[in-house]
């Protein structure tokens, strides 16, 4: 029977893991992180029209971390459809990890001119707490920026999605996790500097931090692991493993009784997801230059979510678009009219909620808008692609 | 078929060499109890003829007993019907045999050795029982194609899905299945497009795609033209024999359809969490009992 079917039709092409306009997509964003960004703002003198300021590599290098947080959000959420409202604890973690390392790196040139940072010195404490004990090594600190963030989220995910917590619920304890971390955090006694957390850091490697060349490395280093976080997920939805987060959100039950078990590819997925948020929060610390409790705030979760949302779920690209276009408007807005910003942001959540369940990756494959750009509209919706 | 049988001959060669060459110590030649046959463990043993096995099964839920010490039994190659009016507790047995509830008292084999109570959905699963829901569960927004080869029999680790690649005979074997659902010209098509029948197919077809022993359908004709009902009976009879299967079903033209007159084809009737009556559907329905559970009282 199966020698006169046209077999090979049948199955979906999977040969690349982008079509020919990814690449090339991912291709040019290579280069302005690397190449066009670098001249622009190092070279290019500044007076110029493309001069690019420091302000500006500045804050677009705070939005790729927010990106990978969102593309994070965007595995767990939406793919295996877990919404969750503590990936701001994940981020911290990778910033705090990194913030110590850099605490030790300031040495002897803090306000005190002594060889503990200022805020232990405050204290009257004589020697470093226990967890600061590999705080020296950039190495052991860059290997705690990945397990601090995924020992938490493997323990708190085992027990979770053991006992099938689902839905609101998990959201619920998620948002209570991120709580309790953060009032932890802000205790002087966790040596985590408190509610200051780390601030005023001197040097990375020994080098200098504040220089131009350093900024600048950091954003490159910043660009390439974003795209090297999107064309990971886009390998991972692109998988049979991507298949089935999918399967888990649509009919976690139909999964189960196909004999897979939910709880490890809910948990490989949920681990993986708050290492990047980890990883994000590393990059983030050293170019923002502090990390302190209220990046475990509530409310800097569920930030994370509106990105995912406004950007479009499942669709990898939607939340790094709308980690931009958010975060884009946040510095605009705050910097105008302060005081009307959060209710800019909750508009803008409700707006794209009742409007645009797709988001704005939605928005431009909506088959009316495609007309209008004059391409054909796809004859099905394929929400999987 | 084969690699099994010799594996199986291989083993008792090896046990009888075991036997022989043990110290000949005491009347029974240092030879303990032994049933003729070697349990293997997680491997379906059908040697007493019974596939299923359920020994006095009670669940209550807050003092309502939607099993009240049922027992059944289900033979190899067996196509059961069951039949019951609402509430009598047919989706709750699927539920205690599936492992989505736990039985308050009861036992649960499979075959003979398989204690389904002490496994998970998922093992339950993988050791061969498929079950398809009452409303049809399928992965709505992957294709159709993808739908079955996620149900593919493959290793469901973690990893091995990571790295997971479709061999020609994989790739075949889903399109035999497109063909014997009926949807192959639908293959690439989002499953949450397709028609309320179109998806029971697709839930048998992923099911069939596991390779299961036993298979338990939950009114599975249900939203289905008669033509698609017809068709899932001839499905259903050819697949007798080489599997089980245990259909609940309020549709009596179907019912019909799956015993065909036989006397031999037992209908097993359900009412208040136990079994009323069990025979052919002709004595079945002949059953005064029966008629009072089904016409009132």
């Amino acid at each position: 029977m199966s020698a006169v079917l046209p077999l090979p039709a049948l199955a979906p092409r999977r040969s690349m893991l982008l079509g020919m306009k990814g690449w090339l997509g991912v291709t040019i964003a290579l280069a302005v992180v690397a190449v066009i960004v670098p001249i622009a703002n190092l070279l290019v003198p500044a007076g110029s029209v493309f001069h690019l300021s420091d302000y500006a590599v500045q804050l677009v290098a705070k939005i790729m971390c927010y990106a990978m947080a969102a593309l994070a959000m965007d595995l767990i959420w939406g793919y295996t459809g877990i919404l969750s409202l503590g990936h701001g604890v994940f981020f911290a973690l990778g910033g705090y990890a990194m913030g110590m390392y850099l605490m030790r790196q300031i040495g002897s040139d803090g306000q005190y001119r002594m060889p503990m940072p200022d805020f232990m010195v405050f204290l009257n404490w004589k020697e470093f707490p226990w967890h600061w004990a590999l705080s020296n090594s950039f190495v052991a600190q860059m290997a705690l920026v990945v397990l601090a963030p995924g020992l938490l989220a493997f323990v708190f995910g085992f027990f979770a999605f053991r006992s099938r917590i689902k839905g609101v619920y998990f959201s619920i304890i998620t948002q209570a996790m991120t709580f309790a971390m953060m009032l932890l955090f802000f205790r002087n006694e966790t040596g985590f500097g408190g509610n200051n957390g780390f601030t005023d850091f001197k040097r990375i490697l020994g080098i200098p931090i504040a220089t131009p060349s350093m900024r600048m490395t950091l954003f490159v280093i910043t660009g390439c692991t974003l795209i090297g976080f999107y064309l990971m997920a886009r390998a991972i939805v692109g998988s049979k493993f991507g298949r089935v987060l999918q399967a888990i959100r649509d009919a976690e039950s139909r999964v189960m009784f196909t004999g897979y078990d939910p709880l490890r590819y809910k948990l490989a997925i949920w681990t993986l997801s708050a290492v990047m948020c980890g990883i994000a929060g590393a990059l983030y610390v050293p170019q923002v230059g502090i990390i302190n409790p209220s990046e475990m705030t509530p409310a800097a979760s569920i930030e994370i979510a509106i990105w995912a949302a406004v950007g479009g779920r499942a669709t990898l690209i939607g939340p790094i678009i709308g980690a931009f276009v958010v975060n884009g408007a946040k510095s605009v807005f705050t910097q105008h009219m302060p005081e009307y910003w959060l209710y800019v942001l909750g508009a803008m959540f409700i707006a794209v909620t009742l409007f645009l369940p797709g988001g704005v990756v939605g928005l431009a494959r909506h088959p009316r808008v495609l007309a209008l750009l004059g391409k054909s509209a796809r004859k099905e919706d394929g929400a999987s692609s | 078929m084969t690699p099994d049988l010799m594996r199986a001959g291989a083993d008792v060669r090896r046990h009888a060499e075991e036997r022989a060459a043990a110290p000949q110590t005491g009347s029974s030649g240092g030879r303990v109890a032994s049933y003729s046959r070697i349990v293997t463990p997680g491997q379906l043993d059908i040697a007493h003829g019974a596939i299923l096995y359920l020994d006095d099964i009670t669940v209550s839920f807050d003092g309502f007993k939607a099993l009240n010490a049922l027992s059944m039994s289900i033979s190899a190659g067996e196509l059961r019907c069951i039949i019951g009016p609402n509430g009598a507790g047919k989706t709750t047995m699927m539920d205690v045999i599936t492992g989505k509830t736990r039985p308050d008292a009861g036992r649960c084999f499979f075959g003979s050795t398989i204690d389904l109570l002490r496994m998970r959905e998922n093992e339950i699963a993988s050791a061969g029982i498929g079950r398809k829901f009452q409303k049809p569960t399928v992965f709505e927004h992957l294709s159709v194609f993808e739908n079955l080869e996620l149900a593919l029999k493959a290793d469901r680790g973690v990893r091995a899905s990571l790295f997971f690649r479709l061999s020609g005979a994989q790739l075949d074997k889903i399109g035999e299945m497109l063909v014997l659902i009926h949807l192959k010209d639908h293959a690439q098509r989002t499953a949450g497009m397709l028609s309320h029948g179109q998806k029971q197919w697709l839930e048998i077809g992923m099911l069939l795609m596991q390779n299961p022993r036993l298979l338990l359908l939950d009114e599975p004709v249900a939203g289905m033209t008669d033509e698609e009902t017809e068709r899932t009976a001839e499905l259903f009879l050819s697949l007798e024999g080489s599997h089980s299967l245990v259909v609940v079903e309020h549709d009596m033209k179907f019912i019909h359809a799956l015993t065909h007159g036989n006397p031999a084809k037992k209908v097993t009737v359900l009412h208040e969490g136990s079994v009323l009556a069990e025979g052919s559907l002709a004595d079945v329905q002949a059953d005064e009992k029966v008629v009072e559970v089904y016409l009132g009282r």
